[in-house]
């Protein structure tokens, strides 16, 4: 296990450093000057444009930056915010709770339906209940989801009157944020309502979010599924005389599980783009809406420190993911 | 993929056979049969868009600014599927819509799929430090969410449908990567290469010839997906004002143009999407008929 | 009356190419305490028969009989649920592939345990007990300690011992071992078959083994039969068996052991079992048979179903083999 974890390390120090020269790159490949950029239509006087640049260390050689970059990085200073002049750094994680809290409810909803829907397409295979769900599962992995946002909040907030558009808490609410997540922090203030609200408002959001990794847990549930149900180990839990809730739901799933596991897994990267349109969509103040924000008024600095941080999130979660895998497959955890 | 084993001599006449074989399986699937018909229509709509589009997608009738479709109080046959805030066609559009798509699957497809293929067929051929090199660095690429590189490179390139489609291109493009090279080191042990390496085939009719005839099973099942994954991202990126931008009839960009009327007019935020996903469906239906054809894996036996 | 007898057993498979005749209309009939081999080449159908009788098949077979009697219940007359009480209780089976056949995801102790909790009234104390009776009654060293190993840290020949272990837990009057030991050393073979034996001995259970290896049936079996192409062609004890083999498919697969072999070279049967397309008309057997006729080609042979002694075959051997 110990080999397992080093081997895995080893590949995943080489990519982190890739991706930290492709960020580091990024900006250095814009067409003109950063600080002009900044400056925009105004423009500026030579000596601030040369103090502007010594100021960023646009000024240093190649390596160099890339080595305060670099180095800046693992001390937690990504640089400044040309926009809010607020360190990238703070910026983002005062961000993140919002997305995480958004994608964790987002990939909850996706494993509470996708897997159960897997394994009973799976049980009925070919039958109408199989052909029901995998139908679905497939208009719901070809959904464009900004799309599928838009029809939400013109038949329940519009229509029924159900759900609120955009933000993630009622206006007539307000408290600090302790944790930054939402639900806890308006379950802690114990405002009356609250909570409620705060619920109401992830609700469209967590559908938009989930539904691509809902269509893909399911189907890799349902294939998963149907792999180990053909399995010799399945013929011989059936000749034991076990219930099929038993065979199928102990025997079966828990082999299944392996590869579902890696899927969800990667369903991370899915998720973090897919809240890159869920939150502008809904106005949720997370870190995809102020990756667009950044992109859109072309802030470099947030725009790589952003870049950096998600691949590293991403990095982080494939990571661990892979760990997941070695505890749950008994065959590496003990060899 | 071991589909075709140790017959290199049969491979030529096998052919037509294995046509007939795969489409044998891929007729049963009534999804997959339906899927390529509706991609076959958004084909010949894509192509003939200007003779069957009724107006041009950019004319503004000004006295039918946000008609409704004809079935709908308000709406006349003029317009079928109504007009939008500036009184142009919707069907018009959604029509030219369609073509802006399929060029976007195709050229994306292409580019991603070229590239990726002989990458990949020199990292599985090559091998050392170059294959290292390679392979890293599609990890490095497949590290960020494919919608926001997409994004970030738009940023820098600027935002047109060019550079949309060469950033999703660029993301795309590791899946083949991966693929091919998988294929390769799989094929490359057989007795098939090693004759042909004794009769002194050089590299270049190794890879393209002897081997990747045989590894492209599985790269027809992913460019499928990257055709339908293509769609999405630039649609997306459309959306959030990126990729192709207004006036271009691009239903993301459509889509995005809607958002301010969306408890107004229904029809221009139902119906580019509406478009985009059975387009979508369809090319992915038609990829789990292919996948299923041509795995044999999955082959009952 | 047999613990186990099965009428005109019939198994049909469903294909993309149209239904598969795998079984076709078999007799079986096992009684308490015996040992019973039936053997065959691949795709004869030897394990598609008995799983039938477990009820193991997938959805695609479709299992006909005119009676299929265990233990006096008319098997076939069974729910799932009541057909489960039998199954892994009072009958259980074993497989091939031991190393594939138990659960890679659970401990050996688990799946030991969870086949007592399935059919008995024990406490977790009583069942975690029994499962250390159980490996020590197989003679797997150090049981209590094998209890909490996973599968594939243990040896083909020790996982088939713990398939045993699971299929005798709950004392079944009837064990269907499906060639038990084919994919094992040849020495732990016989450790595995003289431990089956034991077991029908000391604990008054009946025994099916089914086998390809004429050897194993020579040193296990009571009676055998004798399949080929879905159909039994001849069923009798094991020593009239070696001694008169009436059925010329049986006096090929015997001819074909190495310690029967007479000349150099080793004599084996030319081609292969006919499969779902190449079924012949007439006897089965008549593209492969060295005595076959015309009339072998063009007529089916029927066995005499009311004499033990009749094979299905037109012209048996026996009493004309020394003719010919």
């Amino acid at each position: 296990m110990i080999q397992f974890v080093l081997k895995r390390l080893g590949t995943t120090i080489p990519t982190f450093i890739g991706v930290s020269i492709i960020t580091f790159l990024f900006i250095r490949l814009i067409p003109g000057d950063p600080i002009l950029i900044m400056a925009g239509e105004r423009g500026m006087s030579a000596e601030r444009h040369a103090k502007l640049l010594a100021q960023y260390g646009y000024d240093q050689p190649l390596w160099q930056q890339y080595w305060d970059y670099l180095s800046g990085m693992l001390r937690g200073d990504l640089g400044i915010s040309f926009r809010t002049k607020r360190p990238v750094w703070d910026e983002f994680f005062a961000l993140f709770p919002a997305t995480l809290e958004l994608s964790v409810c987002a990939i909850i909803f996706s494993i509470i339906i996708g897997i159960p829907s897997g394994i009973v397409a799976a049980i009925y295979r070919g039958k109408w209940p199989d052909q029901l769900l995998m139908s679905t599962a497939l208009v719901g992995f070809s959904m464009p989801i900004f799309w599928w946002a838009l029809l939400l909040i013109i038949f329940f907030s519009g229509t029924l009157g159900w759900t609120p558009v955009s933000g993630r808490i009622s206006l007539l609410y307000y408290f600090p944020a302790e944790t930054g997540f939402m639900l806890i922090d308006a379950w802690r203030s114990g405002q009356e309502g609250a909570f409620r609200s705060a619920i109401d408002h992830l609700i469209l959001p967590t559908i938009v979010l989930g539904t691509i990794p809902l269509a893909v847990i399911a189907r890799q549930t349902r294939s998963a599924m149907l792999e180990v149900l053909s399995e010799d180990y399945i013929r011989t839990a059936r000749a034991k005389g076990l219930s099929p809730f038993r065979i199928n739901g102990l025997h079966a799933l828990r082999n299944a599980l392996i590869p579902v596991i890696t899927v969800i897994g990667l369903s991370v990267g899915t998720l973090l783009a897919g809240a890159i349109l869920t939150e502008t969509i809904f106005s949720w103040p997370g870190i995809g809406k102020w990756m667009v924000e950044s992109i859109r008024s072309r802030d470099y600095p947030v725009v790589q420190g952003g870049l950096m941080l998600i691949a590293g999130m991403v990095m982080l979660v494939n990571l661990f993911v892979d760990l997941l895998y070695g505890i749950i497959n008994p065959k590496i955890r003990k060899s | 993929m071991a589909i075709v084993d140790t017959q290199i001599e049969a491979i030529e006449q096998q052919r037509p056979g294995r046509f007939r074989e795969f489409w044998n399986y891929f007729s049963e699937n009534r999804g997959a049969v339906a899927g390529l018909i509706v991609f076959l229509s958004f084909i010949l709509i894509a192509i003939f868009a200007d003779v069957l589009a009724p107006y041009s997608p950019s004319d503004q009738y000004r006295d039918h600014l946000l008609q409704p479709p004809f079935w709908q109080e308000g709406g006349t046959t003029e317009f079928l599927l109504g007009t939008d805030a500036v009184g142009r066609d919707m069907l018009s559009r959604l029509i030219h819509g369609a073509r802006f798509s399929f060029f976007i699957g195709l050229i994306v497809v292409s580019i991603s799929l070229l590239s990726g293929v002989t990458i990949g067929l020199i990292a599985g051929f090559v091998g050392g430090w170059v294959e290292i090199m390679i392979m890293r660095l599609m990890d490095v690429i497949l590290a960020f969410p494919s919608l926001l590189l997409a994004l970030v490179m738009v940023a820098i390139l600027g935002p047109s449908l060019i550079n949309a489609m060469l950033a999703i291109a660029i993301v795309l493009q590791p899946q083949y990567v991966r693929l091919t090279r998988a294929a390769v080191l799989a094929e490359l042990p057989k007795d098939y290469v090693t004759s042909a390496r004794m009769v002194g085939s050089g590299t270049l009719r190794l890879m393209f010839i002897t081997v990747l005839p045989n590894c492209l099973a599985p790269i027809i099942v992913q460019a499928a997906l990257s055709f339908s994954t293509a769609i999405l991202d630039a649609a997306a990126l459309g959306f959030l004002g990126l990729g192709a931008q207004p006036p271009k009839p691009e239903w993301g960009t459509m889509l995005s143009e809607a958002r301010e009327f969306i408890l107004r007019a229904w029809w221009l935020v139902t119906l580019p999407g509406l478009a985009i996903l059975i387009t979508v469906l369809s090319i992915n239906l038609m990829g789990d008929g292919l996948r299923d054809a041509l795995d044999p894996k999955l082959k009952r036996s | 009356m047999a613990l186990l007898e099965v009428n005109n057993l019939t198994v049909e498979f469903k294909t993309s190419q149209g239904p598969f005749r795998a079984v076709d209309s078999i007799d079986v009939a096992v009684g308490a305490n015996d040992v019973l081999a039936i053997v065959g080449e691949s795709g004869s159908g030897k394990s598609v028969s008995m799983l039938a009788v477990m009820g193991l098949l997938p959805w695609t077979a479709t299992v006909t009989a005119d009676s299929m009697m265990f233990n006096g219940v008319d098997l076939a007359g069974l729910d799932s649920k009541q057909r489960r009480d039998i199954v892994g209780k009072d009958m259980s089976m074993i497989f091939q592939e031991p190393m594939s056949s138990l659960n890679p995801c659970f401990t050996v102790g688990f799946q030991l345990r969870e086949a007592l909790k399935a059919h008995l009234p024990l406490s977790r104390r009583e069942r975690k007990h029994r499962a250390v009776e159980l490996l020590e009654m197989v003679g797997i060293p150090e049981p209590t300690k094998r209890l909490g190993a996973f599968p594939h840290q243990l040896s083909g020949g020790m996982n088939q011992r713990v398939m045993i272990a699971m299929a005798i837990a709950c004392k079944p009057k009837l064990l269907i071992a499906d060639e038990p030991t084919t994919a094992l050393d040849v020495t732990i073979q016989a450790q595995i078959l003289e431990l089956l034996l034991e077991l029908n001995q000391q604990h008054d259970m009946a025994l099916v083994l089914i086998t390809h290896d004429m050897g194993v049936v020579a040193e296990t079996a009571q009676r055998v039969s004798v399949q080929y192409a879905g159909q039994k062609v001849e069923e009798q004890s094991v020593e009239a068996l070696f001694a008169t083999p009436r059925h010329p498919y049986t006096h090929a697969l015997l001819a074909a052991l190495p310690e029967r072999a007479t000349g150099k070279m080793l004599p084996s049967i030319p081609g292969v079992v006919p499969g779902q397309f190449d079924r012949p008309s007439g006897c089965l057997f008549s593209p492969r048979c060295e005595f076959a006729t015309e009339l072998c080609v063009k007529e089916v042979p029927i066995a005499n179903s009311d004499d033990p002694t009749s094979v299905r075959c037109h012209y048996p051997l026996g009493k004309s083999a020394s003719v010919a």
